[in-house]
């Protein structure tokens, strides 16, 4: 085991080359592009066993991705934001298609406006795909739930594409001290990927994708519901391992200081390190204030939740992303699932810093609330 | 904690600046984060980049708005930036100049660093020069951990010629 001091970029890299992917077909975008440098020379330098595809585009990134997961070997691949946008129609596909594909998305906001900062708007956009989702809080994060996402993704009870979320450039571009676990312990966690469904075998032919009639669509979309709802305990249970062999152990949400808490937080990635030290703050000052950060956004963990936020008087939730017309995306969820008194925040979108003045603002309004969905560090004219 | 401000133009390796402090301060023993905030994506754009040390690990991601230190690469910014934006009281700046006639503020010392990269890299990138003064001038970071880390980062000739600069930089004060 050693400590090196490195980005999320290169932590998610690290965890790729542990994690013994054949195929990696990527397409370079800001702020990901790091991610597929690390891995093209990787493999440039024998160090990763593996095809690497230089697509001429996201769509065919993914499209390959399916193309070698349904062929029967591990994949990765990694985007960002409009390259996101433009895989769209093929992420749907391969969660349709039961592919256990392993994808970064190096959190990035949308145009238009153009803009290459962070939010976490481009894999919102993707919850309703069938894909689960994990958001990483730093660098160690990262790089240990890449490894975690071929363990649950490749779980015969699951078989679905994984997508690890980082957000851009605070964790991207972000060098800090990260542990980078033995070869030979992940190879022992990891594990060979037999595939159980899909692989070009000449003797035993399948189709993968094709044409359901209405006689058997929904069944086919039931069972993704149900694969999602699977992956809950795998989620859990694969943390908890994970937990046991490295000494860091992860969950489907990671409460901080709840259990007597009258007013909770609740957010999504690397926000959540700024925000633990809030809570400490507001903790001195005789303040009973939690933090739940979630880190499964799909599935999502509603029963965790609920135990972790049972005897809160109110929650006041952080999105980095807005649902048009309807406020954040965690919030409209939460409010959907539990019977709690919330109040939303739209932060940070195109990479507005978001500083010690608005977390104040964000604690003070959860304790007073003015109206529901409050955007913090708006310009006033 | 200890916060550390850079300002440069895209291609002079300010955020590569940021990430060797960073790498150094760990190697002291220390905890340590650093990144960059880009502009628009092209060379020659005002850059900044942030570092922070700290006795336990960091527990803040937003950009550092009140720096301990600031180091200005690129004396040109200072028509552009305000490079003491939030600088503590007892804060200082290191500026990359020649020039005798600028109105600087207490606190405010300067370095040839163009010219001593020039004589040794033969390129006007100037992070390692400056981190050998900021070695110096601080003593936040140890200059046997920087020339250590210069050797991880640069292979070779340029290895050598950065941590023979940054020598040069350390020794002038």
């Amino acid at each position: 085991m050693v400590v090196k001091v490195i980005t999320s970029n290169q932590a998610v890299a690290e965890a790729v080359k542990l994690s013994k992917p054949k195929v990696v077909p990527v397409y370079p975008i800001t702020p990901q592009t790091t991610i597929s440098e690390y891995l093209a020379q990787y493999v440039a330098d024998g160090d990763l066993d593996a095809e690497y595809i230089r697509v001429e585009s996201e769509h065919s990134a993914i499209s390959a991705s399916i193309g070698a997961s349904g062929a029967g070997v591990r994949v990765f691949t990694a985007t960002s934001s409009q390259g996101l946008m433009l895989m769209h129609e093929i992420v749907y596909a391969a969660a349709g298609m039961r592919l256990p594909i392993v994808m970064a998305d190096a959190n990035r906001a949308i145009s238009s406006p153009i803009n290459i900062w962070n939010d976490q708007q481009d894999s919102i956009a993707q919850r309703d795909a069938g894909w689960i989702q994990l958001y990483c809080e730093n660098a160690q994060e990262s790089l240990d739930t890449i490894i975690q996402a071929y363990r649950i993704a490749e779980n015969e009870d699951v078989l679905l594409p994984t997508m690890v979320c980082l957000d851009g450039f605070y964790l991207t571009h972000t060098v800090e001290p990260t542990e980078i676990p033995e070869s030979d312990k992940v190879d022992s966690f990891v594990g060979e990927y037999v595939p159980k469904y899909s692989f070009l075998n000449p003797n035993e032919p399948k189709s993968l994708g094709t044409l359901a009639d209405p006689e058997y669509y929904m069944e086919a979309r039931y069972e993704i519901d149900e694969a999602l709802n699977n992956s809950l305990k795998v989620i859990s249970d694969v943390g908890k391992e994970f937990g046991e062999i490295f000494g860091r152990e992860y969950g489907l949400i990671d409460p901080y200081k709840c259990e007597d808490a009258e007013y909770v937080l609740i957010a999504m990635g690397s926000i959540c390190t700024t925000l633990r030290s809030v809570v400490n703050e507001y903790r001195e000052k005789g303040e009973k204030i939690g933090l739940l950060k979630i880190r499964a956004y799909r599935p999502f963990p509603v029963e965790a939740i609920k135990e972790a936020l049972s005897g809160v008087k109110r929650v006041g939730i952080i999105d980095k992303n807005i649902s048009l017309g309807v406020g954040g995306a965690l919030y409209n969820d939460i409010l959907a699932k539990l019977d709690i008194n919330a109040y939303n925040f739209i932060v940070g979108l195109g990479g507005r810093d978001i500083t010690p003045k608005d977390m104040d603002e964000i604690v003070e309004k959860t304790k007073n609330p003015v109206k529901d969905i409050t955007w913090i560090g708006l310009k006033e004219d | 904690m200890i916060e550390i401000r850079f300002h440069g133009r895209g291609g002079q390796g300010a955020v590569t600046a940021a990430e060797i402090t960073a790498k150094v301060a760990f190697k002291d023993g220390k905890f340590s984060q650093a990144f960059p905030f880009f502009g628009v994506e092209r060379r020659g754009a005002p850059v900044m980049a942030f570092a922070r040390i700290d006795d336990k690990p960091i527990e803040t991601r937003y950009q550092v708005y009140n720096p301990d230190y600031v180091m200005v690469l690129d004396d040109g910014l200072l028509d552009v930036v305000d490079v003491y934006s939030g600088l503590k009281d007892e804060g200082s700046v290191i500026i990359n100049t020649v020039k005798s006639d600028l109105s600087l503020k207490p606190n405010s010392s300067t370095i040839d660093a163009t010219g001593i990269a020039l004589e040794n890299l033969g390129v006007n990138i100037v992070n390692t020069v400056m981190l050998g003064s900021f070695a110096k001038k601080s003593g936040q970071i140890s200059l046997d951990s920087l020339i250590e880390v210069i050797n991880e980062t640069f292979s070779g000739k340029m290895a050598e010629n950065n941590a023979k600069a940054a020598q040069i930089a350390y020794d002038q004060i």
